[in-house]
């Protein structure tokens, strides 16, 4: 079984080590407008969520390549090959989860490539809301998104029962 | 450049509208390092002493430190530089979240802001692109509801705000600067002489780095200071689980707690206001401010019934969704100083604090001043408009509206409880130092903060010398807290070590867990510059003597290191502390002579050469 970051954000208290960490691999300074890696900051419900690619199966990056530039690395994570990439942006389009970015100074793709196996971000986490561990292909968003789903449905049959959205 | 700055000082002067951008006076800053030190070097230069702290003369600085930005933990702070609204004198007040470090990725190590507005005006600052915006629409709004406008104003969601609650606006004394939502440059007034300036906020956004002269060097000293804070009890398990109140029940138990403005030491109710009961009951998370391993920021939330308890008209859609606090100083002020151990009004009245811009600190200690004179009747209802009887929930939560809007009676209490207690004739029941108000240690209880009360440059202030660690938490060794002797040593180090890290970016918690000597190997990574112990512990000095400099030449000199005559005379009523004043007059003496001071508390020449200073 291949080596997932797992993101509990229960245990996250929004201190963005993570971003630094991924921003100094990046660049060596700290910046995190260039970590590939972000929390976000729900202060409204208390909420902080660490959020990056997640490796999924489908991989709608890769698939989208025209030029073969991404590939699956030794660790499993889905990586950008420099040397192929032409920087035309279609897996940015793809991904579904907004996790591929394109990186403006050296004109190709940029992603999570889990640091060649030593993820900083994880590495960096005082408090363990990001762990790499051993774990199915992990679709963390998966229970997330069919709670909203859930709940955009009720709301829809709700209005729908009230004679429509007012 | 030095490793840590981007070498780049924005210039904003609000009277001609002009934006400037100049270089940062690098031999200041490997001088004083950063944040308060640099800060207080720039406002030697160019804020006169005597001008009045609403005169359009006064400057408003914001300064990092070289660390802030960085990955190193609690690496967030900024210093607030300015004659204060409050005191009169040089006020540091600094503040976590993300506001420094996101100045910082915009471009600049700090902000300088000088003259007046001639209408209410904003600052965006998003990396090289700097203007200043019409903020009519914002003006009257409180500190939330402006966040969340200028974010959607600038239609840049990850902007960053420091801004005013109407407490600033109406020039309220000790209003605060506030960003993300709950943290606070909070004391002294600087809020106050932000509103003095017409402005409203400062929106930044960047999206640049901090780059720095070692980082592999810097990785490692920030690893290994990262792990020490994992092994201290404090910054490891207390902070982050209870939160500063965890302080409540240990000073309360050590009979150290100010009670109903200073009349007695131990609050009957302090259980109920305590971090293991705001854990138990109230708590939702804790929130970490940026780059910080300690997290000791409490986010509340009231449920139902407890939310409609007290009603306030304040910006009432805010008062369904999670606050942060209390805070122990702001639990102890509004609680025991004022005799009110209800949680809940607790917890409403610091979420307003923080909506309303203003500093709990000195708002509670004055009310409590208020309802000292209410009690032994020199003021009565025809004054107050209500009741201010000692353990008043009630007031304390619709005061502090009136307060901040300068209503009825706090159009009073917006002055400060020096000011208010003098207006009735009755100048002996301010509590405080230079005008300020004392933060929740009782003097007679915990002697070395008296010393450090009475000489603290920015008027009574727990966080320029915080001897409580070695009297009452033993950190980093046990001592008497009912003894004077020792205290002039233990307050002059811990005044000159506080300034370093003060100057740093480094949040002053890291303390609890680490020394300045851990500290130390981040900052020589960093800047380059090889400080050693002894050339930081200098500058330490050299920052607490030019800002002594500073207040004497604003007239706050000799004679001014004083504590009120009822923590000289009046001994404790009961409890641990029981028959004790605080011996300030034999600590002083020797204070100043380990200063290298006059007997009457002056800088010398030679100290001024000694440090190169000015």
């Amino acid at each position: 079984m291949a080596k997932q970051l797992r993101i509990v954000p229960e245990k996250c208290t929004g201190c963005i080590q993570c971003e630094l960490a991924c921003s100094f691999v990046q660049t060596g300074t700290f910046q995190p407008a260039r970590s590939l890696i972000r929390v976000h900051l729900f202060d409204d419900q208390a909420s902080y969520a660490p959020y990056t690619c997640f490796q999924c199966d489908e991989a709608w990056c890769l698939t989208a390549c025209p030029v073969n530039a991404i590939t699956i690395s030794p660790v499993g994570a889905k990586a950008v090959i420099d040397d192929l990439c032409v920087g035309c942006g279609l897996c940015t389009i793809a991904c579904p989860y907004g996790t591929i970015w394109y990186n403006p100074d050296t004109h190709k793709a940029i992603k999570c490539d889990l640091c060649a196996g030593e993820p900083a971000c994880a590495i960096a986490c005082p408090t363990a809301a990001i762990e790499y561990a051993e774990a199915p292909a992990a679709d963390w968003l998966g229970p997330w998104a069919e709670d909203l789903n859930k709940t955009y449905s009720e709301m829809q049959t709700a209005s729908v029962a009230h004679g429509g959205a007012q | 450049m030095i490793g840590g700055w981007t070498g780049t000082v924005l210039r904003v002067n609000l009277t001609r509208g002009t934006i400037k951008k100049e270089p940062l006076r690098e031999d200041w800053a490997r001088d004083y390092v950063g944040g308060r030190g640099l800060g207080t070097r720039y406002a030697w230069e160019e804020i006169d002493p005597t001008v009045d702290p609403f005169s359009p003369k006064n400057k408003l600085l914001f300064v990092t430190g070289p660390l802030t930005g960085t990955n190193a933990s609690c690496g967030a702070r900024y210093m607030v530089v300015t004659k204060g609204a409050l005191t009169g004198a040089i006020t540091t007040s600094n503040s976590g979240g993300h506001w420094g470090p996101e100045l910082k990725f915009a471009g600049y190590d700090m902000l300088i802001v000088d003259g007046r507005a001639t209408q209410p005006c904003y600052l965006w600052i998003h990396n090289d692109e700097v203007e200043l915006r019409d903020a009519t629409h914002l003006w009257g709004k409180g500190v939330w509801e402006t966040e969340e406008t200028l974010r959607k104003e600038t239609g840049v969601p990850d902007t960053i705000v420091a801004s005013i609650g109407p407490a600033g606006e109406n020039l309220v004394r000790f209003a605060a600067i506030l960003n993300d939502l709950h943290r606070a440059a909070g004391r002294s007034g600087v809020g106050a002489v932000m509103g003095s300036k017409l402005l409203k906020a400062i929106a930044v956004r960047g999206t640049g780095g901090v780059r720095l002269a070692d980082p592999r060097g810097f990785m490692a000293a920030s690893w290994a200071m990262k792990a020490k804070l994992k092994e201290s009890a404090v910054t490891a398990e207390g902070l982050p689980v209870y939160g500063t109140a965890v302080l409540v029940n240990v000073i309360n138990e050590h009979g150290a707690m100010p009670t109903r403005n200073h009349l007695e030491t131990v609050f009957e109710k302090a259980e109920d206001m305590s971090g293991e009961t705001l854990t138990d009951t109230r708590l939702v998370a804790n929130k970490a401010c940026f780059a910080c391993t300690i997290a000791c920021g409490r986010v509340t939330m009231l449920p139902g019934e407890a939310s409609n308890k007290f009603s306030v008209s304040t910006s009432p859609r805010n008062w369904k969704i999670a606050g942060e606090g209390p805070e122990y100083e702001n639990a102890w002020a509004m609680g025991a100083d004022c005799g009110i151990g209800d949680l809940d009004a607790l917890i409403k009245a610091g979420w307003l604090c923080n909506d309303l811009g203003m500093d709990p600190i000195t708002y509670g200690a004055t009310l409590a001043a208020a309802m000292e004179m209410y009690e032994k009747e020199i003021i009565s209802n025809s004054v107050t408009g209500m009741p201010l009887r000692f353990g008043s929930a009630e007031a304390l939560l619709a005061m502090a509206e009136q307060t901040a809007q300068r209503r009825g009676f706090g159009n009073l209490l917006a002055e400060g409880s020096k000011r208010l207690t003098a207006r009735f004739g009755h100048p002996e029941f301010f509590m405080g130092v230079r005008g300020q108000e004392f933060p929740a240690y009782d003097a007679r209880a915990v002697q070395g903060m008296g010393l450090g009360y009475a000489t603290s440059n920015r008027g009574a202030c727990h966080l320029k010398a915080y001897t409580v660690s070695p009297e009452i938490l033993g950190i980093p060794k046990k001592m008497d807290p009912h003894t004077h002797e020792g205290k002039a040593e233990i307050t002059k180090i811990f005044q000159d070590i506080t300034c370093a890290v003060d100057a740093t970016g480094l949040c002053l918690f890291l303390t609890f867990g680490v020394g300045l000597e851990e500290m130390l190997p981040q900052l020589v990574a960093a800047t380059g510059t090889p400080y050693t112990m002894e050339t930081l512990t200098q500058v330490g000095e050299r920052i607490w003597n030019l800002e002594r400099l500073w207040n004497e030449r604003a007239g706050l000199g000799k004679g001014s290191d004083v504590l009120p005559k009822r923590l000289l005379e009046e001994p404790v009523p009961s409890g641990p502390a029981k028959g004790l004043v605080s011996k300030l007059p034999q600590m002083l003496p020797e204070y100043y002579q380990l200063r290298g001071w006059t007997p009457e508390g002056e800088v010398t020449a030679e100290k001024r050469h000694e440090l190169g200073l000015p």
